[in-house]
């Protein structure tokens, strides 16, 4: 039990970087290659804020009035994931915007489909 | 044959994941850093909210660049989209009167919570790229809510350029006056926990927070545009 209450969250964010990493190489609809791309990216993001919590470590704001220093997680990988979660908005947006393109060209988001027809 | 590839690939990489992960233990202090940040941070800064200062102060010159990465994905969108030829406008079927007043009546105020939060970056939890998200939500709702209405992409475009040059120029100010590097401290750091503090933090953070606003915004209407 202890091991799962140290390790909930590593289990939980390779497991997310696995399902996303499966999706991408096994699904054939483009959509849904897409959201195996989302759901790896959440993964990453949720693996890195966990290597920085600490025990008991509460979030890296000073508060008024504080009588002392309370023990506070890494700033470092919440600042790295703060912008990496407006990254992924966009590269998400820009794949959207290819895939809308590809079926308006071929009709079809199958990527079988789409292998098999010539430029 | 493909699934089963895919599995044993998936098992290497969940390997290679745990067997690094053994000599990381959870909930330790690892970085040196991230302790000087969080000892130093409050008296070099002059930021209550240690993230900000890291994000705007320490790691300032990558936030350009991450700016910049968001910037070129939404031209990258905007090219990608873009239709040779006008487009057949379609009747659009208006919304009813509850909808078109609630969404009316939601937007200013979304708005002024988006500006909230990206003022006080320095002081509460949130900062620019927070608040540039809920503007760009407000707008998301006008264009669902208030169908036919349509922001002006060469302002979006104008807002969006002037933002980031706000940032380069308070940069090379800080280059020339302030010290060594990029974006420096120029401006005194004022008393701490209060609004006008940190320096040139809430500059730098209102004017990410309009740039990432007017970039999502931006996506969001060429998106829309697609769809109809």
């Amino acid at each position: 039990m202890s091991f799962l209450n140290n390790y909930i969250y590593y289990i939980g964010a390779l497991g997310l970087i696995l399902i996303g990493l499966y999706i991408i190489l096994v699904k054939r609809n483009l959509i849904k290659v897409i959201i195996g791309l989302s759901i790896l990216d959440t993964g990453i993001n949720l693996f890195l804020i966990s290597i920085g919590y600490m025990s008991e470590g509460t979030a890296p704001i000073f508060e008024k009035g504080e009588a002392k220093l309370a023990r506070m997680v890494d700033p470092v990988p919440q600042a790295l994931v703060l912008t990496a979660i407006v990254i992924g908005v966009a590269v998400l947006a820009l794949a959207l915007s290819l895939a809308i393109r590809l079926y308006h060209h071929y009709g079809t988001l199958n990527l079988r489909k789409i292998r098999e027809q010539r430029w | 044959m493909k699934r089963i590839i895919s599995f044993v690939l998936l098992a290497i990489v969940a390997l290679g994941i745990i067997l690094s992960l053994l000599y990381i233990p959870f909930g330790m202090p690892k970085t040196k850093v991230g302790e000087h940040y969080i000892e130093k941070g409050k008296q070099e800064t002059g930021a209550a909210n240690i993230v900000t200062a890291v994000v705007v102060n320490y790691r300032g010159f990558d936030t350009l660049g991450e700016v910049t990465v968001l910037f070129i994905s939404a031209i990258g969108l905007s090219a990608v989209l873009a239709t040779r030829g006008k487009k057949i406008a379609k009747k659009i079927e208006p919304a009813s009167a509850i909808l078109y007043t609630g969404c009316r009546f939601l937007f200013p105020l979304i708005l002024l919570f988006g500006a909230y939060i990206f003022i006080h970056g320095h002081l509460t939890p949130g900062g620019g790229f927070q608040g540039g998200a809920i503007i760009a939500s407000a707008f998301l709702l006008i264009y669902l809510g208030c169908r036919g209405r349509r922001i002006s992409e060469k302002r979006t475009k104008a807002v969006e350029s002037l933002s980031g040059l706000v940032i380069v120029v308070v940069g090379l100010i800080g280059l020339a006056v302030g010290g060594r590097y990029f974006l420096s401290n120029f401006l005194p750091k004022g008393i701490l926990f209060s609004l006008f503090s940190a320096g040139i933090i809430p500059i730098i953070y209102i004017a990410i927070g309009i740039k990432v606003g007017s970039e999502l915004a931006f996506i969001i209407d060429r998106l829309m545009e697609e769809s109809e």
